[in-house]
């Protein structure tokens, strides 16, 4: 392994780690902040109950989010320094963006948030996480608009005397046809994982302790397999329509998804290929007709362009060398993100179902509780690695290959080192942020004035604040 | 002024704010198990820090952006050549920042104990690393013609940039005993006072050390009165702290932090990574800048934006601004 696969491996590590929190974030948040909206509006106790159960799930979460992610600010200049310096005119745009609008606005409002129960006017108080909310859609928005520009680069001039992307149009960068339809994709992506995780945990609760609050996370079952279907639905759709851009800016990938070697007119979607991947051997495959035509053109008898018709063009167009993607990943990764999505959509339709109108649902379920929720999430990781994999060799795709982009001065020692650190790190997080969540879902929902002042003997002659009307913020987070 | 120099200063000012808030938030980290003796008094003291920490370490990332943004080469050449720091700091940022989010999350004493192990390691190591390295920036490093870092990971062990390393870790310790000072009460205050007391004449002599030795190695008048004027907050600060006005001791401090980090900031100008080899190779802002284009569109958004950031994060403080007193009982968090 040389110091590029080292440096690729490090990337893939961290950052597939990053996003098992990300969507988990982004869809509990707001699903807290709707709760909390809920509690509000109606007073209803159960909400206040909700609230503060699945917020401090998220609380758990979105620490691991918060700092895995500074991990991801640093590693373009440590391992990838001449991408920065190749990118960073358009590229860094964006992420200082991120951190100014919204990675400040998430961690103040945050810290207001846990700290503010009882300290806040009730409306403050819930302007609070709602404004972590948009906190993490602005960040969604700036990082995914950096992403979008890799696999479709505008707004950009080709400077040759400096060797480097310069910006050109930062309104172009961030309404990228390519980020248009990837945010909603990854947006409603995240929220099947939130959604799922809501009901897994309170199917959970429904079978396994059936006497206590049974109403209360029968509510919290419901909202969460809603959310999935309804995210279920968002996420084909944007999918959809981001296949169809796909094939246009990076045919390649399209077409690597489907290992589709030859062109074909129409061109059949493969459900299933048992064989060789390069083409040359095909044992058993199950193919729908015209599909993968109306799929990447929204014409039934649409062309669509071949691996090998692609490379050859790609030749003429960058020189010689190889433009294939690794077929085998990103054909499988494209079927697991489809197959496992559709899955767990399945399995929270079958839950609403099973539940309809005050039905319990079968002990048996309860083993699908763990799987909903995971279940989507490895969909979103799937769909990551298929379409950053699909991207090879580029980097930044038709500009700058990935082989170019490592960091020169960077030894092979020095990248082993925060690999294994990075991995091993993380791979005791995991397990301590895992425990912690089970311990959190297994005690139950909190008594409703969970938060509201305990007896303290605060308040000694010399603190001037008076501390004797001060409720303890702590009983909620710290 | 040009729109490289206006983003030089504002990579300053967010590197300065990143040593002013998060200072004091190593500090208290780093003291949890000093002044805090019982577990009510460690709470109250994680407390202190709790609704802020990462509104302040934010500075940090939104100093890594902009310095991708606005100096791709500096940040490339940066990170890149400080790779094991950045990697160690990265490493304690992660484990402090899980530790202070989850130490309450459950009651055992041994996952207290073991939580707050992490919250001060997670203080001192970034500490002690941002020092070595600012240390080195000043100093300057082994670059190429094409500013690429050639040292070793030895050459950053140098005695200017360990110097460097101690003073912030000093530093930090004195203003997070003040900030305590400042933010709680009774026994907790007295001893956070008395800590940064009997630490003040070290602290002293250790920044007139290394800010001396800053100016000796690169520095102009700008930048040597900076200094003596960070100086003269520190004794100030440090004197308030003996009469025992915590709001003017933390004043101190802070002034004392921020004219310091801007005094090595002034010293750097127009470079930003000065090489030890070539002079030639010495990579300034010239040569790190982004286009006009992208600084401008940069600017304006920050323009509109900073100020907004600035009143939030300004409220968070005076929300939060009652002094934490002790809780009489440890109790669960659950």
């Amino acid at each position: 392994m040389d110091g590029l696969d080292l440096a690729r491996w490090q990337f893939a590590i961290t950052t597939v780690y990053h996003f098992f929190f990300v969507p988990v974030t982004i869809s509990l948040v707001a699903i807290t902040a709707g709760l909390q909206t809920a509690w509000y509006r109606t007073g209803k106790e159960k909400y206040l109950r909700l609230t503060k159960f699945y917020g401090k799930l998220f609380l758990i979460n979105i620490a691991m989010g918060v700092v895995t992610g500074l991990v991801q600010e640093f590693q373009f200049g440590m391992n990838w320094s001449d991408y920065s310096r190749f990118v960073g005119d358009v590229f860094g745009a964006p992420l200082a963006l991120e951190g100014l609008l919204a990675f400040f606005l998430e961690s103040t409002f945050i810290g207001l948030w846990i700290f503010g129960w009882d300290r806040l006017p009730k409306l403050v108080h819930l302007g609070c996480i709602w404004m972590v909310v948009l906190g993490t859609q602005l960040s969604a928005y700036f990082i995914l608009a950096a992403n979008s520009w890799m696999q479709n680069p505008v707004g950009f001039r080709y400077n040759a005397a400096r060797g480097r992307a310069e910006l050109t149009d930062l309104w172009a960068v961030l309404t990228n046809k390519v980020v248009l339809v990837t945010f909603p994709h990854t947006i409603f992506a995240a929220f099947m994982v939130g959604g799922a995780f809501v009901a897994g945990v309170a199917l959970w609760h429904l079978v396994r302790r059936p006497g206590t609050d049974g109403d209360v996370f029968r509510s919290a079952l419901k909202i969460g397999a809603s959310v999935v279907l309804v995210a279920g639905v968002g996420v084909a759709i944007s999918g959809d329509l981001q296949g169809k851009v796909m094939t246009e800016v990076q045919p390649m990938k399209m077409a690597a998804a489907e290992a589709l070697y030859e062109t074909e007119k129409p061109a059949s979607f493969s459900v299933f290929t048992v064989g060789t991947l390069d083409g040359s051997k095909e044992i058993f495959s199950i193919k729908l007709p015209y599909l993968l035509s109306f799929l990447a053109t929204g014409r039934f008898d649409g062309e669509v362009q071949g691996i090998n018709s692609l490379q050859e063009a790609y030749e003429q167009l960058y020189g010689p060398g190889s433009y294939k993607p690794n077929i085998p990943l990103t054909y499988w990764t494209f079927r697991l993100m489809i197959g496992v999505g559709m899955a767990s959509a399945a399995v929270a339709l079958w839950l609403l179902w099973t539940t309809r109108r005050g039905r319990a649902p079968a002990r048996w379920l309860v083993w699908l509780a763990a799987p909903l929720p995971l279940l989507p999430l490895v969909a979103n990781t799937f769909g990551w690695i298929f379409t950053e994999t699909g991207r090879q060799p580029w980097l930044v795709f038709g500009l700058l290959p990935t082989a170019s982009g490592v960091s020169p001065g960077t030894t092979s020692g020095e990248v082993i080192t925060s690999l294994v650190g990075f991995t091993a790190l993380y791979g005791v997080l995991a397990v301590v942020e895992m425990r912690l969540m089970l311990r959190a879902i297994w005690s139950g929902l909190p008594e409703a004035d969970v938060g509201v002042g305990r007896p303290r003997t605060g308040g000694s002659d010399d603190d001037e604040s008076g501390a004797d009307d001060e409720p303890d913020p702590l009983s909620f987070a710290y | 002024m040009e729109l490289t120099t206006v983003w030089f200063v504002a990579i300053a000012t967010l590197w300065t704010g990143y040593f002013v808030l998060e200072g004091f938030d190593f500090g208290v980290g780093m003291l949890l198990r000093v002044l805090g003796r019982t577990e009510p008094e460690r709470r109250a003291i994680v407390t202190t820090i709790g609704p802020v920490w990462d509104g302040n370490e934010v500075w940090l990332i939104v100093a890594g952006g902009a310095t991708f943004a606005a100096f791709p080469e500096w940040y490339a050449t940066l990170f890149s050549g400080f790779y094991l720091p950045l990697f160690a700091i990265l490493v304690g940022l992660i484990v402090r920042g899980v530790a202070l989010e989850y130490r309450g999350k459950r009651d055992e004493p041994e996952w207290r104990a073991r939580m707050d192990a992490m919250i001060v390691v997670g203080s001192v190591l970034p500490a002690l690393l941002w020092g070595v390295a600012f240390g080195n920036i000043v100093r300057g490093v082994p670059l190429d013609a094409d500013h690429e870092y050639v040292g070793g990971f030895g050459t950053l062990l140098n005695p200017f940039a360990l110097l460097g390393g101690l003073t912030f870790v000093a530093v930090f310790v004195t203003h997070g005993a003040i900030f305590l000072a400042l933010r709680t009460t009774d026994d907790l205050r007295r001893r956070a006072n008395r800590l940064a007391s009997r630490a003040s004449v070290v602290i002293a002599v250790l920044a007139a050390g290394f800010l001396v030795w800053a100016q000796h190695l690169r520095g102009d008048l700008a930048s040597m009165i900076l200094a003596g004027a960070a100086m003269v907050a520190l004794s100030g600060g440090l004197v308030a702290n003996e009469l025992a006005r915590e709001g003017w001791a933390f004043v101190g401090t802070t002034l004392a932090i921020g004219l310091a980090v801007v005094s090595l900031f002034v010293a750097l100008f127009p470079d930003v990574m000065p090489s030890t080899l070539d002079p030639g190779s010495t990579l300034t802002i010239v040569d790190a800048a982004s286009t006009p284009y992208t600084l401008k569109a940069m600017t304006i958004i920050t323009a509109i934006v900073l100020p907004l950031v600035l009143l939030y994060q300004g409220w968070s403080y005076w929300v939060f601004r009652k002094r934490v007193t002790v809780a009489p009982v440890s109790v669960s968090a659950s």
